[in-house]
């Protein structure tokens, strides 16, 4: 009832609130001196509070450094914590601006929903999680299984086409909170919890005992998570898409947080041109030209924030994978800044 | 007597602004001018900015595939049946909660209003001490409670806990044997047809009778004769069975049966128990608002102490209960939404919801949505109304 009504109200301010919508929103963003950034309600390793209620993951991140690139201050940002089922709408409705939340692009998101997605932060993929005593090796065993989900996901529509597609009955136990899915899952309730790979990972740590619980081999989709902002201003899309290039562009010429200053002084125009020192690339995005330069400062490389969140050393424990740069076996690819 | 009579015309004519009548038209107009120039301009606004978010809008996704799965579905749902079956289906899944919740508040809160009235100490103050506690905990926090807390109690699927006639009860819910009526089945409901016919005309003439002759019939004893009688001839002749297809326990979990997931259970006890209070106390209410003067000159006038409850207390306390017991089953239904937290496959949570969300039509189907409660609220207002039209005192 409570996201119902957030619903019902996000769906009423999308009648009343839309003048925020259609004007410059690096402008807003500038005059209100923050950036809005939506997040899950608590991912580790992608967007969660820590112990000190302090927000952090590679998600978060983003925020950070888009804000970092706006306002040289990668804190001026405000998190919203927002369900599956609230972000799309929280998102056209102005509420925030910029939605880094596990969000799978999808052709049907990017077309039909007022929305454009920025990139694929995160190439993920749907898994599979039970219980170790259950003896399940393979998903093609989870004929008749009980599975518990988020609404208003991809997952929910990849699980009813994999069971489909197999042949596979199954029970879906549908909750509107990533919350009360897992205490379902945990509980009893469920035999499997089906979610993004990672994500399955993410909840595992968080559960009392981990080793009970395996993630199957199998995955059944493709999940390229990515920032979203609002369609149709070009220029808040273009420094969102850069942000997030900047970031690849950074690890792929060896530039971190710790050695950016030195790096200031590099002889290759590549860095250069990325850090400002030659060429203004940053006034086109409506920022300064040292843009890039402050977000690898506070925030780092994609190589760093990726190694300190959700990273082999993290207890998410995820390898690079897809996620590696083009050079090193993966996908993660930035076009040249010149 | 004159001066009545003339006193409207010889009253000094009020000028035009001043008379009531066109006063209150005009303020009538100007207030329906601005609702409408409102709406005109939110519909306008929200049109315009859809427009401008490059949002597709429309009501055509109904007819495309949902693509999705529902757990629990009193139609036939697969992961090819349109948006308009997820709407239907989440609907009837609301309207079984809710008619379920309904009839067994009714009874647990007219049991326990009563309760409260009894003069035995122990059974009263049972009865206030739940109302107490029941009704001033939110009901969401009463649902997670009942979801989660039954959800650890009850033993996993393998341990199953058997009950009589095939019956199993685990953490996937309650399992019991499915009835397969065979095709002669039909003569039985056909029977049954009759027997209630003959039930209700048998009323009719019991109270003609009593009306004409002051004679009483046994009304009751006769219909329950006539109501199993009938039926188990219909049944005997036909030569019906039944058969019935049991649980079967595979890998995961029982195949087969009728199956009631503990979300349902969870909402329909939640609801039932958390209106029951409000009920009881209504119900407590009308009946304190009888005079016990009522009482005594029933007895007076010889009654028993059946038609005294009957003919003069009851009908005087459902004219005090009606109404607020009207607005306790508008809540129950509307309350019912929060099923959406506990999984449970009600309008909000596979239409607002899942379908919203899959579609990206936010302003449909909450619109959508609200007509639903809306419609059902207003009809079962009507019934209620109705209802209480027949009770009300007859006032001469």
């Amino acid at each position: 009832m409570q996201k119902a009504l957030v619903s019902i109200a996000v769906a009423a301010s999308l009648g009343l609130g839309a003048t925020a919508a259609n004007a410059a929103i690096l402008d807003d963003v500038k005059a209100k001196g923050y950036v809005q950034c939506g997040v899950t309600g608590g991912v580790p390793g992608f967007s969660a509070p820590d112990s000190n209620n302090v927000w952090t993951g590679i998600e978060v991140d983003f925020c950070r450094a888009m804000a970092a690139a706006i306002f040289n201050d990668a804190e001026a940002v405000r998190y919203t914590s927002l369900t599956s089922q609230e972000r799309f709408t929280a998102l056209s409705a102005g509420e925030i601006d910029v939605l880094s939340r596990t969000t799978t692009w999808t052709m049907s998101r990017d077309t039909q929903l007022g929305i454009s997605f920025v990139g694929t932060m995160f190439y993920d993929g749907q898994g599979f999680m039970v219980r170790e005593a259950d003896g399940i090796a393979s998903a093609l065993d989870l004929s008749g299984a009980a599975v518990c989900i988020e609404s208003g996901t991809t997952t929910e529509l990849n699980a009813a086409d994999y069971f489909a597609a197999n042949g596979m009955d199954f029970n879906t136990v549908v909750f509107v909170d990533q919350d009360e899915v897992v205490k379902a899952y945990e509980d009893g309730r469920c035999d499997v919890y089906t979610t993004d790979s990672s994500a399955l990972a993410a909840e595992r740590s968080k559960f009392a005992n981990p080793a009970e619980h395996i993630i199957l081999p199998e995955i059944i989709s493709k999940e390229p998570l990515g920032p979203v902002v609002r369609a149709g201003d070009s220029q808040w899309f273009n420094l969102a898409r850069w942000t997030y290039f900047a970031l690849l562009e950074a690890e792929e010429l060896g530039v971190t947080s710790a050695n950016v200053d030195e790096m200031l002084g590099s002889d290759n125009p590549a860095i250069k041109r990325l850090l400002g020192v030659e060429g203004d690339f940053g006034t086109p995005l409506g920022v300064t030209k040292d843009w890039a330069y402050q977000i690898i400062k506070t925030v780092g490389n994609y190589a760093e924030t990726y190694e300190r969140n959700v990273g082999p050393s993290t207890p998410i424990g995820l390898e690079r994978g897809l996620n590696a740069l083009w050079r090193d076996g993966g996908i993660q690819y930035a076009p040249p800044i010149r | 007597m004159t001066t009545l009579d003339t006193a409207p015309q010889s009253a000094p004519r009020a000028s035009f602004f001043n008379d009531p009548v066109i006063r209150g038209i005009i303020y009538q107009i100007v207030v329906a001018a601005v609702l409408i120039a409102f709406i005109v301009w939110i519909v306008g606004n929200t049109a315009a900015n859809l427009a401008a978010q490059n949002k597709t809008t429309g009501f055509d996704f109904l007819w495309k595939t949902a693509g999705f799965d529902i757990s629990f579905s009193l139609l036939p749902w697969s992961r090819g049946s349109y948006y308009w079956e997820a709407f239907l289906v989440g609907l009837l899944n609301t309207l079984l909660v809710a008619f379920i919740g309904i009839v067994f508040a009714t009874i647990l809160g007219f049991t326990i209003g009563i309760a409260r009235l009894s003069s035995n100490f122990i059974v009263s103050s049972i009865a206030t001490v739940y109302i107490e506690v029941i009704r001033n905990i939110p009901l969401l926090l009463q649902l997670f409670f009942w979801y989660f807390a039954v959800l650890k109690a009850m033993p996993a699927v393998r341990q199953s806990l058997e009950l009589p006639y095939g019956s199993f009860i685990n953490q996937r819910g309650i399992f019991v044997p499915r009835p397969m009526p065979d095709e002669q089945f039909g003569f039985v409901w056909i029977a049954l047809a009759v027997a209630v016919a003959a039930v209700f005309l048998l009323r009719h003439w019991a109270r003609k009778r009593l009306e004409a002759t002051g004679q009483r019939f046994p009304v009751f004893l006769t219909s329950l004769v006539l109501l199993i009688g009938i039926t188990a001839i219909g049944w005997l002749v036909s030569g019906a069975s039944v058969a019935f297809d049991p649980p079967v326990l595979e890998r995961f979990n029982f195949r087969g049966g009728l199956a009631l997931p503990p979300e349902f259970v969870a909402l329909a006890f939640g609801l039932t128990i958390y209106t029951a209070s409000f009920i009881a106390e209504t119900v407590r209410a009308g009946i304190q608002s009888v005079n016990h003067g009522q009482t005594e000159a029933a007895q007076s006038l010889g009654l028993k102490d059946n038609d005294r409850l009957r003919l003069v207390i009851v009908p005087q306390a459902m004219r005090v209960i009606i109404p607020p017991l009207t607005s306790q089953y508008l809540n129950l239904t509307k309350n019912s939404s929060l099923g959406a937290a506990i999984g449970y496959p009600e309008l909000v949570n596979v239409f607002a919801g899942t379908s919203l969300n899959q579609t990206g039509r936010a302003i449909e189907c909450i619109a959508i949505t609200m007509l639903v409660y809306l419609v059902l609220s207003l009809a079962t207002s009507a019934l209620m109304n109705w209802y209480n039209g027949r009770v009300r005192l007859v006032e001469r």
